[in-house]
């Protein structure tokens, strides 16, 4: 188990420095750095001399080392566009993202997983034919789409819901949070909802295929053989069985969350990093994108460690079949 | 010719699309937005950039069916007078040739790179699967965004308006190979111990004819199901990156082009012209994702 563990370590790292390499490369061929700071009529000999001071005549490995160490602490130098440090600009935009990630995240989970159970169970029903309906219109639908749905219906027509930006919110020691004002919550219901549904349909249709699957088998047969209780049967036998390959794909969709939280906070105005990379993007501000890059690189990264660390704990065949080969 | 016709009206593909009500209401669907959006030349009834036949007298007039709509045009228009019916038409046009130009790019990345690496198999395939794995960790709407934003930034603003459409294909198509190089690499690796391919070794046909005659189109049938699919997806891609403000040029919009636009006059209560292109994006997926379902369920032996 150690091993593996390291070797993802390990893994992770490579895929860190692979992303770091991209983002160094951003920094290196496109746009010329002196000449955006010292602007297009600057002497020749300022160019040397800033070039020198900024060591952009060393040889790229050595720029690269120096890139990598400033990343790892949090330096990506100043965004372009709007003159700040990049790290506080993204700093002071990252609760708003992993707030509304979070409680994405969390609905589609707590939706997800108990439609999927009970349109397994009930396969034949009316209810969960229409259930599984719907799912296929939300996978049809845009992200974005829903999210203008969404504002018409409850922001423009009823008037019950505000639509854009987040409201009130409280400063905890540098986290600016809205989940502790009435306020705050208003303005997150539409865009958390919008951005749960896709992860959400997700998350029921596999839910749905692989519990059906598990029914199957037959050690579900025995345990009804046995005369267990269709309780016990179903959720201490079928469901857990199910896990690990939920437990995969609900991983890898977290990370989805917060990438498509570009596009819920585009449409929501939501101020969070989403908003900054797009608007990034569109006046090429390099060294913003360079950091989102690395930074959402890394949250994956994490993600996906911690999803397999997971497996061990769910599906205890694993650790036996190591110990076993040691 | 004929003959060819009836064996393939014959076949048991055919049966299946015959007795599913799923499948021909989404083939007939798909046709109609096909006829209508490739030939919106010929049906739109205006054309919404030729600025002669607009009239901003006309803008914001709602659909036929509402007060105040005019019944030249249908769906209604939009803030500069454009019939929203005939703009739909083109602006699929837009979105369905970027969604097929990328898919068909992707397929021939991830056909070739899936073929060679599965064939030749060591440090290659492993690198070329490295690579795809990397990737597929990471959402394909981030990776073509972030494609976009980097050429974006590399060229000159007059410049990327000309380049903007191959840009944004080949955004699409550089986030989606890694599907095909698997499934194609898969493949390959069972087909290549098949005695026809050691008798073709045998007799001496070089690699590359090995490989694109013989492999190939006995790996293609998945690959052309995980196409149907991918359709969907890459016009989604397409629609919401165009939504950003960072897909096509707004001189020739597709449909996330009209909703985002059409967005804006959301507050004021003209619905019309973001619902309409929503509803026909929302037809599209939906009808070629219904299709790309049957057909996998129809060629797939053990649900038979």
């Amino acid at each position: 188990m150690v091993f593996f563990i390291l070797r993802r370590l390990l893994q992770a790292v490579g895929v860190m420095l692979s992303v770091a390499l991209i983002a160094f490369m951003l920094f290196q061929y496109v746009g010329d750095p002196v000449t955006i700071m010292l602007g297009q009529d600057a002497t020749e000999q300022d160019r040397i001399e800033l070039r020198a001071q900024l060591g952009l005549d060393q040889p790229a490995p050595v720029q690269f080392a120096r890139f990598v160490g400033n990343a790892v602490q949090g330096d990506f130098g100043l965004s372009l566009r709007q003159g700040q440090s990049v790290s506080s600009l993204l700093a002071t935009r990252l609760p708003a993202t992993v707030e509304l990630s979070v409680v994405a995240a969390a609905l589609a989970l707590l939706v997800g997983l108990p439609l999927g159970v009970y349109t397994a169970l009930n396969r034949k029903g009316r209810l969960s034919q229409a259930i599984l309906a719907l799912s296929l219109l939300g996978v049809s639908l845009p992200t974005f789409l829903i999210g203008i749905l969404l504002i018409l219906v409850f922001a423009v027509m009823l008037g019950w819901l505000p639509s854009y930006g987040r409201g009130e919110t409280v400063n905890l020691g540098g986290w600016t949070t809205g989940l502790l004002t009435i306020d705050g919550w208003k303005h997150l219901i539409l865009p958390a909802v919008t951005l749960s549904l896709f992860q959400l349909t997700l998350i029921l249709r596999l839910v749905r295929s692989e519990m059906l699957e598990v029914l199957r088998q037959d050690y579900i047969k025995f345990a009804r053989a046995r005369g267990l209780s269709r309780r016990a049967i179903h959720f201490g036998h079928a469901l857990k069985n199910t896990l690990v390959p939920v437990i995969t794909i609900t991983g890898l969709q977290l990370g989805g969350i917060i990438a498509f939280a570009i596009v819920t906070e585009t449409v929501f105005q939501w101020p969070g990093m989403g908003l900054l990379f797009i608007q990034a993007v569109q006046f090429a501000d390099i060294p913003v994108m360079a950091a989102y890059l690395c930074l959402i690189a890394l949250i994956f990264v994490v993600i996906n460690l911690m999803v397999d660390m997971l497996y061990f704990v769910v599906d205890p065949r694993l650790r036996i079949a190591r110990k076993g080969a040691h | 010719m004929a003959a060819l016709l009836a064996r393939a009206l014959d076949s048991d593909l055919a049966y299946a699309w015959r007795t599913s009500p799923v499948a021909i209401a989404a083939t007939l669907t798909l046709l109609l937005l096909l006829t209508g959006s490739l030939g919106a030349g010929w049906v739109a009834p205006h054309n919404p950039f030729d600025l002669a036949t607009i009239n901003l007298i006309d803008a914001l007039t709602p659909p036929v069916w509402m007060e105040n709509g005019n019944p030249a045009y249908l769906l209604g228009t939009d803030s500069q007078g454009r019939d929203l019916y005939s703009s739909l038409l083109y602006g699929m046009r837009v979105s369905l040739l970027i969604g097929l130009a990328s898919v068909a790019l992707a397929m021939l990345i991830g056909i070739v790179l899936g073929l060679i690496s599965g064939y030749a198999g060591g440090r290659l395939d492993a690198f070329v699967m490295r690579v795809a794995d990397v990737q597929l960790s990471f959402p394909a709407i981030l990776i073509a965004l972030l494609i976009d934003g980097v050429v974006r930034a590399a060229v000159p603003t007059d410049l990327h308006e000309n380049i903007a459409f191959p840009v944004l294909v080949g955004a699409i198509a550089l986030a989606g190979w890694p599907q095909y190089a698997r499934t194609v690499r898969g493949s390959t690796l069972v087909e290549k111990n098949r005695e026809y391919v050691q008798a073709a070794r045998v007799t001496g046909v070089s690699s590359t004819a090995i490989l694109f005659q013989h492999v190939l189109p006995n790996v293609l049938g998945p690959v052309l199901v995980l196409a149907t699919v991918h359709v969907a997806t890459a016009i989604i891609t397409e629609a919401t990156l165009s939504f950003l403000g960072v897909g096509v040029p707004p001189t020739s919009p597709s449909l996330g082009t009209l909703i985002r636009i059409g967005n804006d006059f959301l507050f004021s209560g003209e619905w019309w012209i973001t619902i309409f292109p929503g509803v026909a994006l929302v037809l599209l997926v939906l009808s070629v994702n219904l299709l790309g379902d049957w057909l996998r369920d129809a060629l797939n032996p053990r649900l038979n």
